[in-house]
C-alpha cells in the first residue's frame, strides 16, 4: 500500500514539471509582447523607446533558459513573480479574485447536489416512466446548453420579467463585496451565475447518479435486502445510495476541477472579476508570470484531486492496492 | 428627438437628444455620488504619463489637474483650449518660439503641500524628456521643445526649436498629470502604483479590477467644485453588462462611448430618462496595404482596392450598427483643417458617382495585371467597429471582383504582424487624443520618420510636404499645404486611406449633469462639473 | 467543459466473428427504435442537421454572407423565417450553413481526436511498463491544462479560422479518449487468446489492431457520438470568445457573439435561434448515443 502512495505522489512531479514547460513555452509563441499591447492597445500612438525600456524592466530581454529556470525557482518557493501588466505580486492578482471564483463553485456545486441527488435517484427507481424521461431530457439538455447562452437569456429574462412585474428592471449589482460585508449583495450578485453554472454540474451529475443507481439497485445484496422484507426506504437511504455516491462523488471532484473552464465563460457574461477572467486576460495581455502562475494553480489543483480520488479508490478496491 | 444630423466636412457634428447638459437657468446641485463605468479590465497602470489607455484616464484623471486643456464648457470646439494650472492662454514671444506661463496661487496637493512652477516643469520634463528607465508614451509629441524651465514658483517656460501651432494642442494632452516635484525626484516610478495630485477629487479606494473611488477635495482651487461629494467608477469590459446597468440605474453612464444598438435600446425603454450625446470622433480607421508585397507595391492596385469603396452610402448604413458616421478625409471633420466635401469629391474613394469609380478601378486593376485579386485582410478581434468596417469592405471589393478573406487576430499577433511586415492589407487605427491635425496625421509618415507606420514605403517627397506644412504658422497657407499633403497620401500614392471616421454615442441617465461630450474620450475626464438633479 | 464525465465504459464484450444471423439488420434497427424512443429521436435530429449541413446550397433561401442594410434586424416574418441579424443576413440561411461547419468542426475534431486517443490508449495498455508510465504523465499533463487557455494560446499562435479550431478542441479530447480506451483495453491484455497470438508470432501491431482495437469499438464510438456534442458546444464557447471560426463565415458560436448580446433586447431571435440550434444538436447527439450505449451493454439489454 505504501509503495503504491509513494509511487503515486511521485507521479505528480513530472506532471507539473511538464506543465509548466508547456504553458512557458505556448506563452512565448504568439507574437507579440505585453509591452507593444500595454502602449499601443488603445489604438492610440506610442514610442519606440517606451517598449525597450519596458522589456528591460520587466526582465523579457534575459535568456529564455534563465527566464524558464526563474520561473520553476520561483514556484518551488511559492514565489509567483509579479504580473508584467500591472506590476503587482501574482499572489495579490489572484488572490482578490479568488473569493469570487471560489464561492460561485461552491455555490453551484451545492446547486447542483441539491438538485442532481434527489432527481437522479427518482429517476433511477422509476425507470422508463414519464419521470424518467422528463429527468433525462432535462439532464441531456443541461449538457447540451451552452452555458453563455443560458447565462444571456437568465440575465435577460430578469431584466424584462422585472420589469414586468414591478416597473422598474432590476440586475444583481456589478460590483461584487464579499459575503461578511453584506451577504444579501453579495448574495444577489453570486446567485444567477451560479444557478447557471450549477444547471450543467447537475446535468452531468445526475446523469450519472441515475446509472449507478441503477446498477447498483440490481445488485444481489440489494436482492437479499429486498428478499428479507425490508422496507423499501431504508434500502435505498442504508444500502444503495451510499454505494452509488461514490462514483457520483468522484465525478463532481474531478468536476470541480472542470469548473475553471465553465467559470471563464460565464464570468465574462455576468462580468465578475475572478479568475476565470483573469486568464483570459493574462493569455490576451501576454503577462507570461501572470498565465504561468494561474496554470499552475489549476493543474495543482487537478492533480492533487486526482491523487485525493485514486487514493481513495486504492484504499477501497483491494485489487489495485496490490497491482 | 433626435436632431437632423448634418453631412461630412461641414464641421463636427454633436447631436444631443433629451435634456442638454446644462441649460443657463439651472442651477446646479451640490451632493451625491457618480457611478460610472469604465469599459476595461483595470488600468495597467495608474501613471498617465506612461500608458496610452483610455483606462487609465478614466480611473484617475479627477485626482489630477493638468497645464492647459480644451474648454470644459465648450469641448467640441477642436481649438477653444483654457488654463487648468495656469492664470491666462499665453501668447507665445520669440518668434513664436517660447511660451511663458503663470501657474495659479494657492493650488495644493492631496497631501498639503502647495503646488509650484517647480511641480510643473518636472512633470513635463519627465514627459518630455524622461529619466533613466522611465518610459513616457507620447516623447515624440514633443519634439518640438527644447527646454521646460520653472525660473521661479509661479512661471513655466517653455522654449521650442521652431514655432508651430501643433505646439498649443500637444501640450493640453490629458494624460499630462501634474505630479509632485518631490515624489518624482525621489522615485519616478511612484505613480505608476499610487496616486498624489491636486484634482477635484481625492483618491479614496482602489479594488482591484473591480472599482476605484474618489471623495470630493473641499480645498480644491477652483471654488465650488466639485459638486459631486464622489465617485465610483466600476470596471465593466463587457457591453451588454454596461447596457444592462444603465438600463438598471446600477450605474449612471460610461465615458468611452457605446453602439447605435444600445442607444436605441436605452432610448427605447427608458424614454426622457435617458440622455444621448453624440459627436465626432478623433479616431478611425485605416486601410494599409502592404508595399513591400507584390501586387500591393503598384499604386494602381492600391488605388483600384480605395475607389471600389463606396464610402458615401456606406456610413448612413454603418452608422445605424456601428459606431461610425462621418466621412472625412486624414483630417478630423471638424477641424478647420479638414477638406470640405466638395474639396473631398475630388480624391479617389470619394468620387459622388460611384459606378464610375468601380469601373475605374476595374480598369486600374485590369491594367496591373490583377484581375481576379485574391489576399488575406488582417484585423484586430475587436468587433466595434473594426470587424464591422472589415465585413463592409470585403463586400464592397467584391464588387469588383476582388476576394479578400478576413484574419481575425488578437491585439499582440495583430501589432507583431504588422511590425514585421507580415500581412497583405491590414485594418488600423489611428486613435487620437486632443484634436491635434499636424500631429495626428503624422500617421500618415513613412517608417523613418514616423515608427509607427506599418505601410512599408518610403517617400521624401511626402515628408517635405509635411514638413513644410510643420512649420507654417500662416493659417491659410496651411490649409492649402494640408490639401496638398492629403491629396498625395490618398489619391496621387493611395499609401494608406481612411475609412468612415468614428462616431460617439454616451447614453447617460438623465439627472446627471454638467458633462459636455467632445471628440475624444480622453478629454473632460476630471468630472468636476457635473452634477445630479435629484 | 467535461468529456469525460457524459461516458461510462461498459463491461468489455468479446466481437464474435460473425453477426449472430437470427435476426436481419432491418428488423434489429426496427427492435432498436421501439425500444429507444429517445434515441431514435437523437438519431432524427442528427439526421436533419446532416441534410442541413449537407445540401446547404439548396435548402438555404439566401447566401449566409449578403449584407442587406435595407433589411437589418427585422423580425422573422415571411421573408426572412428567422429574421435578419445587424447586417441584414437572414439567420435562417445562416443556420443552415452553420450546420456544415458545425459538423465539419465536431466531426473533424472527434474523429481526428479519437483516432489518436484511439491509438494511444490501445498501445499504452497493450505495451505497459515504461512506455504506458511516460504516455500517462503526457496525457495527464495535457488533461490538466485548461481547455479555454490552451485554446486562447493556440488561436493567438496560430490565427483563427476553422483549422485552428479544429486543432484548438482536438487536442484536449485526445486524453480523454486515450483514458477511457486504455481502461478498457486493460483487461483485454490478459486474455488467453492474445498470449496465443503472441506465441503464434503475430507481431505487436497485428494484434493491437486485430484484437484489441475491434473489442473498444463499442465503448469507442458511444464516446464518440459524444465528442461531437461537446466539441460543437466547445466551438460555440471558443467563438463567444472571439475565437473561433471568424466573420463572415456562418458558425452557430460566432452568431452567439457580439450582435447578439448587443441587441438581446430589441431583436432577441438574432441570439435565439443560434443557441437552439446547439442545443438540439448536442441533444440530438447525447441521446442517439445514449441510445448506443444501452443497447451495445450486454447488462442492461436484457430488462
Amino acid at each position: 500500500m505504501y509503495r503504491y502512495i509513494v509511487k503515486r505522489v511521485l507521479l505528480v512531479i513530472p506532471t507539473l514539471l511538464g506543465a509548466a514547460m508547456l504553458v512557458f513555452v505556448l506563452m512565448r509563441m504568439i507574437p507579440g509582447d505585453v509591452c507593444v499591447i500595454r502602449l499601443g492597445g488603445g489604438g492610440a500612438r506610442f514610442d519606440a523607446r517606451a517598449v525597450a525600456a519596458c522589456h528591460a524592466q520587466l526582465g523579457l530581454d534575459q535568456p529564455v533558459w534563465r527566464q524558464f529556470l526563474h520561473f520553476v525557482w520561483g514556484f518551488c518557493h511559492l514565489d509567483f513573480g509579479t504580473s508584467m501588466w500591472s506590476g503587482k505580486p501574482v499572489a495579490y492578482e489572484i488572490g482578490t479574485r479568488l473569493p469570487i471564483s471560489v464561492e460561485i463553485a461552491l455555490m453551484a456545486a451545492v446547486v447542483a447536489i441539491l438538485i442532481s441527488v434527489p432527481l437522479g435517484t427518482i429517476s433511477a427507481l422509476k425507470q422508463n416512466t414519464w419521470i424518467d424521461l422528463i429527468v433525462r431530457t432535462l439532464a441531456i439538455a443541461g449538457t447540451a446548453t451552452p452555458s453563455f447562452w443560458l447565462g444571456i437569456l437568465t440575465i435577460l429574462a430578469v431584466l424584462d420579467l422585472s420589469q414586468a412585474f414591478t416597473g422598474t428592471p432590476w440586475m444583481p449589482p456589478i460590483d461584487y463585496v464579499p459575503l461578511w460585508q453584506d451577504p444579501l449583495r453579495n448574495l444577489s450578485v453570486v446567485i444567477l451565475p451560479a444557478i447557471t453554472v450549477g444547471y450543467r454540474y447537475a446535468a452531468v451529475s445526475m446523469r450519472m447518479t441515475r446509472s449507478t443507481m441503477i446498477e447498483v439497485m440490481r445488485e444481489d445484496y440489494i436482492r437479499t435486502a429486498r428478499a428479507k422484507g425490508l422496507l423499501r426506504r431504508i434500502i435505498i437511504n442504508r444500502h444503495a445510495l451510499k454505494n452509488a455516491l461514490l462514483p457520483v462523488v468522484t465525478l463532481l471532484g474531478i468536476e470541480f476541477a472542470f469548473l475553471i473552464g465553465g467559470l471563464v465563460v460565464t464570468e465574462q457574461v455576468f462580468n465578475l472579476n475572478g479568475i476565470g477572467r483573469l486568464f483570459v486576460l493574462a493569455v490576451q495581455n501576454q503577462d507570461y508570470t501572470l498565465t504561468q502562475a494561474l496554470v499552475m494553480l489549476v493543474v495543482v489543483v487537478f492533480v492533487l484531486t486526482n491523487l485525493v480520488v485514486d487514493l481513495l479508490y486504492a484504499w477501497l478496491d483491494p485489487r489495485i492496492r496490490f497491482a | 428627438m433626435r436632431k437632423a444630423l448634418l453631412a461630412a466636412g461641414l464641421g463636427s457634428v454633436v447631436a444631443v437628444s433629451g435634456a442638454m447638459p446644462t441649460s443657463a437657468a439651472e442651477v446646479p446641485k451640490p451632493g451625491g455620488t457618480l457611478t460610472y463605468m469604465i469599459p476595461a479590465d483595470a488600468p495597467p497602470s495608474f501613471d498617465g504619463h506612461r500608458e496610452t489607455t483610455f483606462a487609465t484616464v478614466h480611473s484617475v484623471a479627477p485626482f489630477y489637474s493638468v497645464l492647459i486643456r480644451l474648454n470644459p464648457e465648450n469641448p467640441a470646439d477642436t481649438t477653444d483650449f483654457v488654463c487648468d494650472l495656469c492664470t491666462e492662454m499665453p501668447t507665445p514671444t520669440d518668434d513664436g518660439k517660447t511660451y511663458t506661463f503663470k501657474i495659479r496661487d494657492g493650488v495644493k496637493f492631496h497631501d498639503g503641500s502647495p503646488l509650484t512652477a517647480a511641480d510643473v516643469a518636472a512633470s513635463w520634463n519627465e514627459i518630455i524628456h524622461p529619466s533613466e528607465g522611465v518610459s513616457s508614451a507620447r516623447e515624440s509629441f514633443y519634439a518640438m521643445v527644447d527646454t521646460v524651465t520653472a525660473p521661479d514658483p509661479a512661471t513655466v517656460v517653455f522654449h521650442l526649436k521652431f514655432a508651430t501651432t501643433a505646439f498649443i494642442p500637444a501640450l493640453a494632452d490629458p494624460f499630462s498629470f501634474v505630479y509632485e516635484k518631490r515624489i518624482l525626484d525621489k522615485d519616478p516610478h511612484w505613480y505608476e502604483k499610487n496616486v498624489m495630485g491636486s484634482g477635484p477629487f481625492k483618491f479614496a479606494d482602489y479594488e482591484l479590477g473591480q472599482s476605484i473611488k474618489g471623495v470630493r477635495d473641499p480645498d480644491y482651487y477652483r471654488k465650488g467644485l466639485p459638486y459631486l461629494d464622489g465617485f465610483v467608477a466600476i470596471y465593466a469590459p463587457k457591453q451588454a453588462v454596461r447596457v444592462d446597468a444603465i438600463r438598471a440605474d446600477r450605474a449612471q453612464m460610461e465615458f468611452r462611448g457605446l453602439p447605435p444598438s444600445a442607444r436605441d435600446q436605452l432610448v427605447k425603454e427608458l424614454g426622457d430618462k435617458i440622455t444621448v450625446q453624440e459627436s465626432d470622433w478623433n479616431c478611425g480607421n485605416l486601410i494599409t496595404p502592404n508595399s513591400k508585397r507584390k501586387p500591393f507595391d503598384d499604386v494602381r492596385v492600391r488605388k483600384a482596392l480605395l475607389l471600389a469603396i463606396d464610402q458615401w452610402h456606406g456610413a448612413p448604413a454603418l452608422a445605424k450598427i456601428a459606431n461610425l458616421h462621418t466621412v472625412g478625409g486624414i483630417v478630423f471633420p471638424g477641424s478647420p483643417l479638414a477638406a470640405t466635401k466638395p474639396e473631398l469629391e475630388k480624391l479617389a474613394g470619394y468620387w459622388p458617382d460611384i459606378d464610375k469609380s468601380r469601373a475605374e478601378a476595374k480598369r486600374l486593376l485590369h491594367e496591373a495585371g490583377a484581375d481576379g485579386l485574391r489576399f488575406e485582410l488582417l484585423n484586430r478581434n475587436v468587433d466595434q467597429p473594426y470587424k464591422f468596417v472589415a465585413t463592409w469592405i470585403i463586400d464592397e471589393w467584391s464588387k469588383i471582383g476582388v476576394h479578400a478573406t478576413q484574419k481575425v487576430v488578437p491585439t499582440g499577433p495583430w501589432f507583431d504582424a504588422m511590425r514585421s511586415g507580415n500581412f497583405d492589407v491590414v485594418v488600423e487605427a489611428n486613435c487620437n487624443g486632443v484634436v491635434n491635425p499636424l500631429m495626428d496625421t503624422q500617421k500618415y509618415l513613412p517608417r523613418s520618420v514616423f515608427t509607427e507606420n506599418y505601410g512599408g514605403y518610403e517617400d521624401p517627397a511626402e515628408v517635405g510636404i509635411y514638413n513644410k506644412m510643420l512649420h507654417e504658422t500662416d493659417a491659410a497657407k496651411q490649409r492649402a499645404l494640408m490639401r496638398e499633403y492629403e491629396t498625395y497620401v490618398i489619391d496621387t500614392k493611395a499609401y494608406e486611406y481612411p475609412m468612415l471616421w468614428w462616431w460617439r454615442i454616451i447614453p447617460a441617465r438623465s439627472y446627471v449633469k454638467g458633462w459636455k461630450i467632445s471628440a475624444s474620450h480622453y478629454v473632460n475626464q476630471d468630472l468636476a462639473t457635473i452634477w445630479l438633479d435629484k | 467543459m467535461s468529456f469525460s464525465a457524459q461516458f461510462r465504459p461498459p463491461s468489455p464484450v468479446i466481437a464474435e466473428a460473425e453477426p449472430a444471423l437470427e435476426h436481419s439488420p432491418l428488423r434489429r434497427a426496427i427492435g432498436f427504435c421501439r425500444r429507444q424512443p429517445l434515441g431514435t429521436f437523437g438519431m432524427a435530429i442528427v439526421l436533419m442537421i446532416a441534410v442541413a449541413g449537407l445540401g446547404a446550397e439548396w435548402i438555404a433561401p439566401y447566401s449566409p454572407t449578403a449584407n442587406d442594410f435595407g433589411a437589418m434586424t427585422e423580425a422573422p416574418g415571411w421573408a426572412h423565417l428567422f429574421g435578419t441579424d445587424q447586417l441584414g443576413r437572414d439567420i435562417f440561411s445562416r443556420i443552415i450553413y452553420g450546420a456544415r461547419t458545425a459538423l465539419v468542426v465536431g466531426f473533424s475534431s472527434a474523429l481526428v481526436g479519437g483516432a489518436a486517443g484511439l491509438v494511444l490508449g490501445v498501445a499504452s495498455a497493450y505495451f505497459g511498463g515504461a512506455i504506458d508510465l511516460i504516455v500517462q504523465r503526457v496525457l495527464d499533463v495535457m488533461m490538466a491544462f485548461p481547455l479555454i487557455i490552451m485554446a486562447l494560446a493556440i488561436v493567438a499562435i496560430f490565427g483563427t479560422g476553422v483549422h485552428n479550431v479544429i486543432v484548438a478542441i482536438t487536442i484536449p479530447l485526445i486524453p480523454r479518449c486515450a483514458r477511457v480506451v486504455r481502461a478498457s483495453a486493460l483487461p483485454l491484455r490478459e486474455i488467453p487468446y492474445v498470449d496465443a497470438a503472441r506465441a503464434c508470432g503475430f507481431g505487436h501491431s497485428r494484434i493491437i489492431l486485430r484484437h484489441m482495437v475491434p473489442n473498444v469499438m463499442g465503448p469507442f464510438l458511444i464516446m464518440l457520438t459524444a465528442f461531437v456534442g461537446q466539441a460543437i458546444l466547445a466551438e460555440a464557447s471558443l467563438s463567444y470568445l472571439g475565437l473561433g471560426v471568424q466573420e463572415p463565415t456562418p458558425a452557430w458560436g460566432l452568431m452567439l457573439q457580439g450582435g447578439a448580446e448587443e441587441y438581446a433586447s430589441t431583436a432577441p431571435w438574432i441570439a435565439v435561434f443560434p443557441g437552439l440550434a446547439i442545443m438540439l444538436t448536442v441533444f440530438g447527439f447525447n441521446l442517439f448515443g445514449d441510445a448506443l450505449r444501452d443497447a451495445l451493454d450486454p447488462k442492461l439489454r436484457d430488462r
